[in-house]
């Protein structure tokens, strides 16, 4: 009976302390990434979405009905990385990164996808939800589907499509001219001691705000073809992502 | 720690008890264990989509497809006998009835269009009808059987005619093991078959194979398809790159300025949902008219003419519906024309003809 029990006890012993070997070789910690989204501070989820409750800068009023974005290379994780947010279906609003080492870092990614890394029909995960460029711009991915409708000038009810892809210039179908209108998100420095959840917020209303006013009664729908309405949002996008709350 | 006679007869006693207890469980797996099936995904999928959903406590095999085929077919599951799953989903008709509204047993007409049934392992979010009411196909298998305008039976009966026949009773110990027959496993099974359901060998598949070619129509329809001042239908139909051309999603596309059938939001009772319904894939649109969760169109050109200036406004229009204040994009007689010639290069006529799917 003994040796069962001290049996009994070694397996224990050994089972439990599997994990414990590394535990005191790098303190730090996983690093959680939580987007957020909010109109000038007021904070936005899928409940408020299928309201015309928000103006913009123009004064126009719009509600928000899809908003989905992809953001790439985050410079916590070494090798390429992606990550699809999509509020309206509550989808990817959380990245763990684990084993973060202790360290000062700086806390960068890029918002949709840098040509080098925006090849036609390569992600699977992107493709099952229809996520794609059509060929005719190019092919490769969108950046961002935000979709919702506004209060037109002449009072009616319209939507807008406002779809971040890489800007081309189709004045000649042969010969597409392109322009990388991804960009870089540098949310500065971050110390991480333990588990981190760092928030990164999206202020929704820069859309259409800064630096570039944008009025919905001209830039609407079809936009994808669009090479001046893409530099537009790339402009106003550049403000659009700050650093929020830090909880370790 | 010496060990005296009782004991050790004790721990045989233990020891044959567990033998007797192994050898019991053993002997159904030894002899019933079912063959797993190998799905045959075709390559355009595994290149372009992430892999078929297969839930872990209902894997394909052999015989368990088989069985669910079998039971597809079986009029056994309506009260009075006369009617199968097929009844209203036809393979030669890519599993639709071709019908405005599907007729129960009681010739009760019931309110939607029979929906087509393939590529049903890659909708993801696991919601099935029209307005996505049932979870899984597994959950959805239980509902036309006991549904009184459609096959009107209770399962007491069903399971009761399935374990007095011949050959049901080992069909399901091959499956599952055990010859009881109960209305989990009926489901299992039909869902093991559903999952086989590919069409992935249309024109259009050949095409981006290399193995066909498309004429200028054709080519020109495609375009009109992709380009966002046109149709724009890929935002939601898919792509050469979503080759299952659907989102599986829930939109309302615009049909209706008032909803008789509230779809999606009958459902969810959130009224952001209202009219909403499931986007069906476009493939095999030559065998599954009429059109539209009431089949109301009963030709394509109907459906284009409806994109094109019939457009409804409402609160819960999809935003990707264009110029509704002119009914739509207003395509020309030209663009109609080869839109729809790209819409039928879809068409799979490999998998109406298969016949690993007829009875
Ligand atoms: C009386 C005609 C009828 C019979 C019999 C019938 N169905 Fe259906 N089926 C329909 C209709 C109509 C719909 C659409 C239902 C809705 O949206 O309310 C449908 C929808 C479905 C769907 C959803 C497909 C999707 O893509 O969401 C599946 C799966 C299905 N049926 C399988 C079956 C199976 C399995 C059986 C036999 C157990 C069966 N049906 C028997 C008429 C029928
Ligand atoms: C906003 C998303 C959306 C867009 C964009 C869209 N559809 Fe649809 N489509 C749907 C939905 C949802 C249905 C089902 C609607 C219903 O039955 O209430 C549907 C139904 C159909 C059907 C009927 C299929 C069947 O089996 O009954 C066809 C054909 C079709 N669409 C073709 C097109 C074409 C062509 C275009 C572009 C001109 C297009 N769709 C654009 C969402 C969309």
């Amino acid at each position: 009976m003994k040796k069962i029990v001290s049996l009994f006890l070694i397996v224990i012993l050994f089972s439990s302390c599997k994990d414990d070997v590394e535990c005191c070789v790098n303190p730090g910690g996983s690093v959680t990434l939580k987007f957020t989204h909010n109109w000038n501070g007021t904070p936005i989820t899928e409940a408020d979405f299928n309201q015309l409750k928000f103006t913009n800068a123009n004064g126009d009023q719009l509600s928000i009905e899809k908003l989905r974005y992809v953001i790439t290379n985050i410079n916590l994780l070494d090798t390429k990385n992606r990550n699809l947010v999509d509020l309206g279906q509550n989808t990817g609003l959380s990245l763990t990164i684990p084993n973060q080492k202790a360290d000062l870092i700086n806390l960068k990614f890029r918002f949709g996808f840098k040509d080098e890394d925006n090849t036609d029909g390569i992600y699977q995960d992107l493709n099952t939800v229809n996520f794609n460029v059509p060929n005719m711009l190019g092919g490769g991915y969108h950046y961002m589907q935000f979709d919702g409708k506004f209060v037109a000038a002449n009072n009616q009810e319209a939507g807008f499509n406002y779809h971040a892809i890489r800007a081309v210039n189709r004045t000649d179908p042969n010969n597409l001219v392109f322009k990388d209108t991804s960009f870089e998100v540098d949310l500065g420095e971050i110390e991480i001691i333990n588990d981190t959840t760092i928030e990164i917020k999206m202020n929704v209303a820069e859309w259409f705000k800064n630096p570039n006013t944008w009025n919905l009664n001209e830039l609407n729908t079809v936009l994808m073809p669009n090479f001046d309405a893409q530099i537009l949002m790339n402009e106003n996008g550049q403000s659009v992502f700050s650093l929020g709350e830090i909880t370790q | 720690m010496p060990l005296d006679g009782k004991k050790i007869r004790n721990y045989i006693f233990l020891f044959m008890f567990f033998l007797f207890l192994m050898n019991c469980a053993s002997k159904e797996e030894e002899i019933y264990t079912p063959i797993a099936y190998n799905l045959k995904v075709p390559a355009l999928f595994s290149e372009k989509l992430i892999g078929p959903l297969i839930p872990v406590n209902n894997p394909l095999t052999e015989e368990g497809v088989t069985l669910g085929k079998k039971l597809f077919f079986e009029k056994l599951l309506s009260r009075d006998n006369t009617q199968s799953c097929a009844t209203c989903h036809s393979p030669k008709k890519a599993f639709t009835d071709q019908l405005q509204f599907s007729l129960g047993i009681n010739n009760n007409l019931g309110t939607r269009n029979a929906m087509p049934l393939f590529n049903l392992a890659w909708n993801f979010s696991e919601r099935f009808s029209w307005d996505g009411q049932d979870f899984s196909l597994e959950n959805q298998a239980f509902t036309p059987i006991t549904n009184p305008i459609e096959m009107d039976a209770n399962w007491q009966e069903v399971t009761a005619k399935l374990q007095n026949h011949p050959t049901y009773p080992d069909l399901f110990l091959r499956a599952f093991g055990t010859a009881k027959i109960d209305s989990t496993l009926v489901v299992k099974a039909i869902a093991q078959f559903e999952r086989t359901l590919i069409s992935a060998n249309s024109k259009f598949d050949k095409y981006l194979r290399d193995e066909a070619t498309l004429t200028s129509a054709e080519k020109n329809g495609f375009t009109i398809f992709m380009e966002e001042e046109k149709g724009d239908c890929f935002h939601c139909h898919g792509s050469e790159n979503n080759p299952l051309w659907t989102d599986n999603e829930f939109h309302n596309n615009g049909l209706d300025r008032n909803f008789t059938d509230l779809g999606l939001g009958a459902i969810t009772g959130d009224p952001r949902d209202n009219g909403k319904f499931k986007t069906p894939s476009i493939r095999n649109l030559a065998f599954t008219a009429p059109y539209m969760h009431d089949g109301r169109f009963a030709t394509l050109e109907e459906v284009i003419e409806f994109y094109s200036t019939g457009l409804q406004p409402s609160s819960t229009i999809d935003p990707l519906m264009k110029q509704i204040n002119r009914g739509g994009v207003n395509l020309s007689t030209q663009e109609k024309a080869d839109l729809k010639a790209f819409l039928l290069t879809l068409s799979d006529f490999d998998f109406v003809n298969s016949p690993a799917f007829q009875e």
